[in-house]
């Protein structure tokens, strides 16, 4: 990439917003927490991931998906599947009747480990699979849906129900999935611990190395040729069509690209927290992570980590000392936001703080240099 | 004539919408750098017929060949890339982008995902953006968001996001519906200069205007061709008189 080129990609603006991201995630929060917060912390950040993937798929290309929770959910169980194998050993599991395969299916009279479970004793398989399977779930999703040009509320009302099929599937299906309790006791990553604090640490800045990653993904690709084009799709869609440009292949591919955000948002949510369950798949948790999005501002992918961060913190916060007004003060958020802050933080940012801190460089200026306007005029 | 010959050659083009037939066994052509009106009073099936040859609706039966290649069974994209460029009656424009963006995307190049994703804005994009821009007085403009131009320059914008295209077919619908008399002008003027090297199908009602303008022009009447030929003969023939121009 050459400068020129890099300098559109990354204006000096954004320069500064990933910069301050930055000290925010890496420096701020490890200071000034105790490694229970941070874990907390980290494991809010695994949803930015999901609410990165929409402001791409929602804010710039207008496919609002109601059941991202689906990727965040088949990312996090790959990830556990594998975890799950490691912590099954014979040695540890010798009082089940079948020593050897994970408890829960031990529970349920399986005495055989399923085949599709049979792969994920290999670790490289499983990181593939954590990328793969949500792509290629909603590469399908994408296909059938945007080919046959569903789009709108109606996209919005199916990618919801596929997140209620995928919750009831796997609830349902607790022989080889854990059911309503997920997949749970993980206990080490090839051997090495990931419970103690210093795995926490680790962690937490592995995730926050990969969502920095994705920030940069997402970075280049709104400032490509495509984001202009995704924007363009969310206005005139027909007006993109006849411009000879296949808009599935489009939606398609963004769609796709916030599955695979979202799945590695879930890997990683597995790893901090060291379980999974079908409460991070449905309808609820889908929809609190368009919620995230929507406080962020769903144009900004800054926006987008800040207010998954805040809302989360708000809930932890409210939900610590009012748990039955939780659920109340985040619907009453979301028609704030929806009424009174279309675009989120990032559009109260813009429109009230940015003109501010632009005079800023200007005040300093003159209060350097009081004597040149004495100068002036005096002559 | 073979079908060859001409630019566009619609034949028995009908389609039927639940049993209503918007377009019935019509049938015309166009030859190349020809421009073409088409009028006719409301819900004769002008639009219609634009519909079709641009694949925005599909035919129940007839043919349409563009250069002897068939366009009822393509898919809208590969009839732009065939050479086909259609203006919509409103203007359609990408209104929170720039007029630069408006027409940067409209270049014909990075057309699939990874293209648009490798897409780089160098200098032949930059050249063929100002030389359009000119043509369409919007030069002053190009850094303006698009939604904020006068209805006249959003229209003038659309045309040149086809003109970037290239197309040897440009097709409009209305183009100077809700214009100033000066920007009338000014429309006429650039659609005599732009229709070098192609052909243009225009719908249009201001009957000044397709004077201005028109090689030949073909009336509509409920779905069929009423009347075609110079202007001076269709002005001139009863029928037209009586369904059309006669009030």
């Amino acid at each position: 990439m050459s400068l020129q080129n890099f300098k559109s990609v990354f204006p000096k603006t954004d320069i500064y917003y990933f910069a301050i991201l930055a000290v925010v995630i890496v420096v701020i929060m490890p200071l000034s927490m105790d490694i229970f917060r941070l874990n907390l912390v980290g494991k809010y950040l695994t949803y930015a991931f999901v609410a990165l993937g929409l402001v791409l798929c929602w804010g710039y290309g207008g496919i609002l998906s109601l059941g991202q929770g689906v990727f965040f959910g088949l990312g996090g169980y790959c990830m556990a599947m594998f975890l799950k194998l490691e912590a099954s050993d014979p040695e540890s599991t010798k009082i089940q009747s079948t020593p050897g395969i994970p408890d829960f299916m031990d529970w349920n009279q399986i005495t055989e480990l399923p085949w599709f479970w049979e792969p994920f004793y290999n670790l490289p398989f499983a990181l593939i699979a954590v990328l793969v399977v949500p792509t290629i779930f909603a590469y399908i999703v994408g296909v059938a849906m945007f080919k046959r040009r569903v789009g709108g509320v109606y996209f919005a009302i199916i990618t919801q129900a596929l997140a209620s099929i995928l919750t009831i599937l796997i609830i349902g299906q607790q022989g080889y999935t854990g059911g309503v309790n997920g997949i749970t006791d993980l206990r080490t990553l090839l051997g090495w611990d990931i419970r103690t604090d210093s795995a926490k640490y680790i962690l937490y800045f592995v995730n926050a190395g990969l969502l920095f990653t994705c920030l940069v993904i997402a970075q280049v690709v709104r400032k490509s040729k495509l984001g202009r084009l995704l924007v363009a799709m969310r206005d005139q869609e027909d007006r993109v069509r006849f411009s000879g440009y296949d808009v599935s292949n489009f939606k398609i591919f963004i769609f796709c690209l916030g599955a695979a955000f979202a799945a590695i948002g879930g890997a990683m949510f597995t790893l901090q927290v060291g379980f999974m369950s079908p409460s991070f798949v449905g309808i609820v948790p889908s929809i609190e992570m368009v919620i995230f999005c929507a406080v962020g501002g769903r144009l900004s992918i800054f926006g987008a980590v800040y207010g998954t961060l805040l809302v989360n913190w708000a809930k932890t916060t409210f939900s610590e000392s009012f748990p039955e007004l939780w659920l109340f003060a985040m619907g009453a958020l979301f028609i704030a936001v929806v009424m009174a802050f279309p675009n989120g933080l990032a559009g109260i940012y813009k429109t009230h703080a940015q003109p501010f801190i632009k005079k800023i460089p200007k005040l300093i200026k003159e209060l350097a240099e009081p004597r040149a306007h004495v100068k002036s005029g005096a002559q | 004539m073979a079908n060859k010959d001409f630019l566009l050659a619609v034949e028995g083009l009908t389609v039927s919408f639940d049993g209503f037939k918007a377009v019935n066994d019509l049938s015309f052509y166009v030859e190349e750098e020809e421009i073409r009106v088409i009028i006719g009073p409301n819900g004769a099936g002008k639009t219609t017929v634009l519909d079709l040859i641009c694949g925005k609706t599909k035919s129940t039966s007839g043919s349409i060949k563009f250069r002897g290649k068939e366009l009822t069974k393509l898919n809208e994209h590969s009839i732009v890339h065939a050479g086909v460029g259609r203006k919509f009656q409103n203007p359609s424009i990408y209104e929170d982008l720039t007029v630069f963006e408006n027409l940067e995307l409209s270049f014909p190049r990075g057309r699939n995902v990874f293209g648009a994703l490798a897409f780089k804005r160098d200098a032949e994009v930059m050249a063929a953006v100002e030389e359009v821009a000119d043509t369409i007085f919007l030069t002053e403009f190009l850094g303006t968001t698009a939604g904020l131009l006068s209805h006249g320059q959003k229209q003038w914008l659309e045309i040149g996001m086809l003109l970037i295209q290239k197309p040897d077919l440009l097709m409009l619908d209305e183009p100077v519906a809700g214009m100033s008399v000066a920007e009338r002008k000014q429309t006429a003027e650039l659609l005599n200069r732009i229709t070098k090297g192609r052909a243009v199908i225009v719908i249009e009602h201001d009957m000044q205007f397709v004077e201005d303008i028109a090689h030949r022009v073909t009336v509509m009447h409920q779905g069929k061709t009423l009347s075609e030929g110079s202007m001076e003969r269709v002005k001139n023939d009863p029928k037209v008189v009586e369904v059309y121009l006669g009030h």
